[in-house]
């Protein structure tokens, strides 16, 4: 069969499809939309979800053949392909950027990641969005989304990635003023899209320096034909950037804190949840915001040049994660909850990538693709369930009603409390691990409050939600339903995959085979093995157990406060009632931004520059003034023309004298 | 045979060809208004056909092709002289693509005094390709006041609001820069040995000091025209005040005279001079691209916004010119024809619903995208371009604007890259306020979407901006050796900054290809 396939279309064939067929579908639910919105007319929901899903799903499966294709290699051979320019994009005599596709073990983790998750979720969509009027439009933007991630996470060079970065942030853009009318739905769109081109400006600064130091040097061009975006390139001359390593990690690290929603440019992303929901676990949860880790992932040997940089992304990916884990236990949108931990979840990779363990990063963004988007899926559910409102304390006993979406709700949840031996107990805690052993005991520490921080919410949330009694009018509990098989399956597969997804990071310690670290090793090489790694396991195991019974202790707490003693928190809230104002409003970080920086930008460019440089100074002092200058001069030369005969004579006599006067003396 | 005669003589019939199609709409009768613009449309897309055709016969040269002289006043050197590399032609090009599109925008728009405006728009089509294409400088200086007439008249007749305000200011300013441009003309026939030739003059040394004077005159006339920041408030209301056609070619043609003439006569003739004032003018594109994104974020109007967004966009052109690098050079040609296309089609689409609503005011909308879904999302598709995003043209323009002057110039560089953040926030505010939310006034829920002529309209800018972004080579490679050569004939200025006169006749006398070895550049400046 895979030699069949190989016979009639090339590996790099079947590598473009991947990416053509959502960009298809894309086009075609557009112009379908687009046409039937300018007649007035509504389009077919079967044809939209066969083109919408269909694409996204044939991409799935092409990537799992190159997938075959590339583990079908000899042995010894790394599963890596480039599929080569398909066209030159800018040519210029010293830069050159071909547009191609790199395929290794980390692009195709990736590629799997974004294709299936996302196929899921398209499939999730048609029952969540079913009575939607805008039905093909929103197909066509998430299709849209996808090939863009396709692009980001198959660069092969960092002006392409850039280019599915952008594009994604435009998805994303759009997704979340999918609901247009709403204004605050509008300005979260508009929000997230300039928070992010915060973050890019950054990114971009960081790949001209990059263009810089490597032009600079006088290297043969021969082997690098001015290809200096590539990541072949970069990774082979990477020791002449070593002088500049740290600004360049830093700026591109910027880049990543605003797609990945790190400190101090995540303000966008719990904003980003006036999205439908799916887009949500699709764009906000598993795909897009993990971009910043897979590029720091990608750049792995530019980031170990630079131990500074290093640093800073650990120290601000723990501060990140243990800051939001904070503020999600006071928040009462279920969907902001999930926003919160999704952020705290990244700062986690962050931090992984700080103290150098990249493949426990990606094993954790893997994991987390799973359970956050099945968390955000099942809040769907309950959220379509509960006719569309988002706030738990209304919630309450959903149990009975929704079984489906309870346990598999509860199976996440422990997933991302990292109870054993669900996945996410073996991506976190191998983060965690890797930061004791590499010595940062203050981050770790961080990182390991933080943990107990997430079981707590994530219980309290699936107490409030599902246990104890409801919240609700009886007539509203009456209308409470199990959401359709199309939706509930997707939770069924990704309950599936949050529990077992964990199994192939199992590290050695746990018995394991530890597959995806060796699977990566190909990438980010083995930097992060530690010798003494391999003769003791016995601080591993340790470690481990503690931290399941630390998540485990304040799972139950939680649980229990949440769904059979809700004073208590009140209470608590009341003593501490500064504390708890605090969290709950967020830190005030979103007015702090919008005192310190918006109303000084506006009032500066609306009073000042316009009001005052721009139409006083110099349009009416300095243009006007010169054309009054001009007719006052005018005036005065128009009042000695008088015609009178002496008076010309008397000009004419102190001209004759003025004329003397200059050459005689 | 005619065929001969068109291929040897391309520059004449595009540039004389629309001029000629204004003789027959003058003798047309006056209540005639659908065959006025028919014939105007006519001319214009025959012009475009043959600009086409030119295309197909343009070779790649560091030199000018299509070449054509004739003396034309012998008893003072004056030949009518045109030719074109590969910029110019592609500005011809950029100019004969948009004209037909003005015209079928203003179907409709304009019902007043029809057989002038189509006249005054095909004479403008003439000024316009004549001075790109021209190599005297005389013929240059009559071309360049040739435009100037008719955007008065367009902007003082079918202009709305202020307009006789803005035509003055227009002309105003403007004339303030053409004078002296004209004396600096004047001064540099003489001391080329009595010779209005471009060529002439490139191989004629002006000592330091004329150098520094003539910049000054020609840079000045040039600033106008961009606009750099300060010299640019007779834009907005130029812009905002002009008829729609008016305002595309003002923002997609006019504007793109002073960077043009940048390009063309200001750098490469007075290296040294430009060398000098390369930190200030520096300074001023990049503050031109802060100040210009921040002004636009407040205004009221939309047409207004986009006005100053001009401002901004021009500031990168500017920024790339100045790199002196290849990259930054060709991604400031690029931003030229990009900023005309993407603003181009802003002003059409505002144009489109003021015909509609008759107010610009961002506050009169809101919500239309529930109404209006298609013109919603042709104009969305224009703001993403507009602010650069990757696929669409101006990314790349801005891509290697950034890239070329970060290489050579990287503090302005680097502030520059705010500008990209800006250029985001002030669309799409805009958009949010004009497209989203609820509909707040009656008068909106009954707009009509586009109609078939204006999806027209839209549809060869969308297809250019698309293919632009997604294989911008073509356009790259036709201008690759203009903009080498240039690079070269600018950098003479660098490397004789030294204070020895001798050196400085010496030096540029180097072959050129030398002068871009960067060993040889920072040898000298030790």
């Amino acid at each position: 069969m895979l030699d069949f396939i190989y016979k009639i279309i090339s590996p790099q064939t079947v590598a473009w499809l991947i990416v053509a067929f959502p960009l298809a579908g894309a086009t075609i639910n557009g112009m379908r939309s687009l046409v039937a919105s300018r007649f007035g007319k509504e389009t077919s929901h079967s044809l939209t979800s066969f083109i919408g899903c269909g694409f996204p799903i044939l991409s799935f499966v092409f990537t799992l053949v190159t997938f075959l294709l590339l583990i079908g290699f000899p042995a010894g051979q790394e599963p890596t392909m480039i599929t080569g320019p398909l066209f030159q994009w800018v040519l210029d005599k010293t830069l050159v950027v071909d547009i191609g596709l790199k395929f290794d073990q980390l692009s195709l983790v990736m590629g799997l990641i974004v294709t299936g998750v996302g196929s899921l979720i398209h499939l999730y969509s048609m029952g969540y969005m079913g009575h939607d009027e805008g039905y093909t439009r929103y197909f066509s933007y998430l299709n849209l989304f996808l090939f863009f991630m396709l692009l980001l996470v198959l660069a092969d060079n960092l002006v392409l990635l850039f280019v599915g970065w952008e594009g994604v942030g435009l998805c994303s853009y759009l997704l979340i003023g999918f609901w247009f009318e709403d204004p605050e739905k509008a300005a979260a769109g508009k929000k997230a899209f300039v928070v992010n081109r915060i973050g890019d400006a950054g990114f971009l600064l960081g790949i001209f320096l990059i263009y810089t130091t490597l032009a600079a040097n006088n290297l043969p061009i021969s082997e690098h034909g001015f290809k200096f975006f590539n990541f072949e390139v970069i990774q082979h001359y990477r020791a002449y950037l070593l002088p500049y390593a740290t600004p360049i990690c830093l700026l591109l690290f910027l880049g990543a804190c605003g797609k990945s929603a790190q400190i101090p440019l995540y303000v966008w992303l719990p904003d980003a949840m006036a999205g439908p929901t799916p887009v949500s676990a699709l764009i906000h949860a598993a795909t897009m915001v993990t971009a910043g880790i897979y590029m720091i992932a990608r750049l792995n040997f530019l980031y170990v040049l630079s131990p500074t940089a290093m640093t800073v992304v650990a120290w601000v990916g723990a501060l990140t994660a243990i800051f939001a884990a904070t503020i999600a236990v006071t928040q009462n949108d279920i969907k902001k909850v999930l926003a919160y931990s999704t952020i705290s979840q990244l700062g986690y990779m962050f931090l992984g990538l700080g103290v150098g363990a990249f493949s426990a990063s990606i094993f954790h963004l893997m994991t987390h693709a799973f359970f956050k988007a099945l968390l955000f899926l099942g809040a769907g559910s309950v959220i379509h369930a509960m006719s569309g409102d988002n706030d738990i304390r209304n919630y309450g006993g959903l149990k009975e009603k929704m079984p489906i979406t309870c346990w598999t709700f509860v199976m996440g949840a422990a997933a991302i409390a990292g109870i054993a031996p669900l996945s996410g107990f073996f991506s976190k805690d191998e983060i965690l691990w890797h930061t004791f052993h590499s010595g940062h005991t203050g981050l770790w520490l961080i990182g390991f409050i933080g943990a107990g921080l997430t079981a707590f919410y994530m219980f309290r949330l699936v107490g409030l939600t599902f246990f104890g009694e409801p919240q609700m009018s009886s007539t509203k509990w009456m209308k409470v339903h199990e959401s359709p098989p199309s939706m509930s399956s997707v939770l069924l597969i990704l309950g599936f995959l949050s529990v077992v997804g964990g199994w192939i990071g199992i590290p050695e310690a746990f018995g394991g085979g530890n597959h995806l670290h060796h699977w990566l090793e190909g990438v980010f090489g083995k930097v992060v093995v530690h010798e003494e790694m391999e003769v003791s396991h016995a601080p591993e195991i340790i470690l481990g157990v503690v931290s399941v019974l630390w998540a485990l202790h304040f799972a139950i707490l939680a649980s229990v406060i949440y769904a059979q003693r809700k004073e208590w928190p009140e209470k608590i809230a009341g003593r501490f009632h500064f504390v708890y104002e605090l969290l709950l409003n967020k830190y005030w970080i979103d007015e702090l931004y919008d005192f310190v920086i918006v109303r000084p930008l506006l009032f500066i460019s609306r009073n000042i520059l316009w009001g005052v440089v721009d139409e006083k100074w110099i349009d009416k002092y300095a243009v006007m003034g010169t054309g009054q200058m001009v007719l006052f001069w005018n005036r005065c030369v128009t009042r000695l023309q008088t015609g009178i005969v002496q008076q010309y004579l008397f000009f004419f006599v102190i001209g004759v004298i003025l004329m003397v006067w200059r050459y005689a003396f | 045979m005619l065929i001969n005669w068109i291929h040897d003589h391309f520059l004449t019939l595009l540039t004389f060809l629309p001029a000629l199609g204004g003789l027959f709409i003058l003798a047309l009768p006056k209540g005639e208004h659908n065959s006025i613009r028919a014939l105007a449309l006519g001319t214009t897309v025959a012009t475009f056909v043959v600009n086409i055709w030119a295309l197909f016969h343009f070779k790649i040269l560091t030199d000018f092709t299509f070449q054509e002289v004739i003396p034309w006043i012998p008893a003072f050197h004056i030949d009518y002289r045109l030719g074109v590399d590969g910029v110019s032609f592609l500005l011809i090009l950029l100019t004969n693509f948009l004209m037909p599109i003005v015209i079928l925008s203003s179907w409709r728009e304009i019902e007043t005094k029809v057989k002038e405006y189509h006249f005054l728009m095909l004479l403008l089509q003439t000024g316009m390709v004549g001075t790109f294409a021209a190599l005297d400088f005389f013929l240059f200086y009559i071309f360049w006041e040739i435009m100037l007439i008719p955007m008065y008249f367009l902007i003082g007749v079918w202009g709305s609001g202020r307009k006789i305000m803005a035509a003055f200011k227009f002309i105003l300013y403007t004339m303030a820069g053409s004078v002296l441009m004209l004396i600096a003309i004047l001064y540099g026939y003489f001391k080329a040995g009595q010779s209005f030739n471009y060529t002439q003059w490139l191989a004629t040394p002006f000592t330091a000091d004329e150098q520094f004077w003539l910049f000054l005159a020609f840079a000045l006339a040039f600033a106008i025209k961009v606009p750099i920041f300060p010299l640019h408030t007779w834009l907005p209301d130029a812009h905002t005040e002009a008829p729609t056609g008016g305002s595309v070619v003002l923002a997609g043609i006019l504007l793109k005279m002073g960077t043009y003439g940048f390009y063309r006569f200001a750098m490469p003739l007075f290296p040294e001079a430009s060398a000098h004032f390369s930190p200030y003018i520096l300074t001023l594109a990049v503050v031109g691209i802060i100040y210009g994104s921040l002004v636009a974020m407040v205004q009221k109007d939309i047409k207004r916004l986009v006005a100053y967004s001009s401002v901004a966009h021009l500031g990168f052109v500017m920024l790339g010119l100045f790199a002196l690098d290849q990259k930054g050079v060709e991604g400031a040609v690029l931003q030229m024809i990009n900023h005309g296309l993407s603003t181009g089609a802003l002003f059409l689409l505002i144009g489109m619903i003021y015909f509609r609503r008759h107010t610009r005011q961002i506050d009169a909308y809101g919500g239309i995208a529930k109404t209006v879904p298609l013109y919603s999302a042709i104009f969305l598709f224009v703001t993403l371009s507009s602010i650069g995003l990757p696929g669409l043209n101006n990314f790349v323009g801005e891509f290697l604007v950034l890239v070329g002057a970060f290489q050579t110039k990287t503090a302005f560089a680097s502030v520059a890259v705010v500008g990209v953040v800006l250029g985001a926030i002030y669309m799409l505010w805009m958009v949010e306020r004009v497209f989203f939310g609820g509909i707040k006034h009656e008068e909106n829920k009954k707009l009509h979407d586009l109609g078939l002529r204006e999806v027209l309209v839209m549809l060869p800018l969308i297809v250019a901006m698309v293919g632009i972004g997604v294989y911008p080579k073509p356009l790259l490679k036709m201008m690759s050796l203009s903009t080498e050569n240039f690079v070269k004939l600018s950098n003479r200025g660098v490397i004789a900054r030294t204070p020895s006169v001798a050196r400085r006749t010496k030096q540029s006398s180097v072959e050129p290809g030398l002068l871009r070895s960067p060993r040889l550049r920072s040898g000298s400046s030790q």
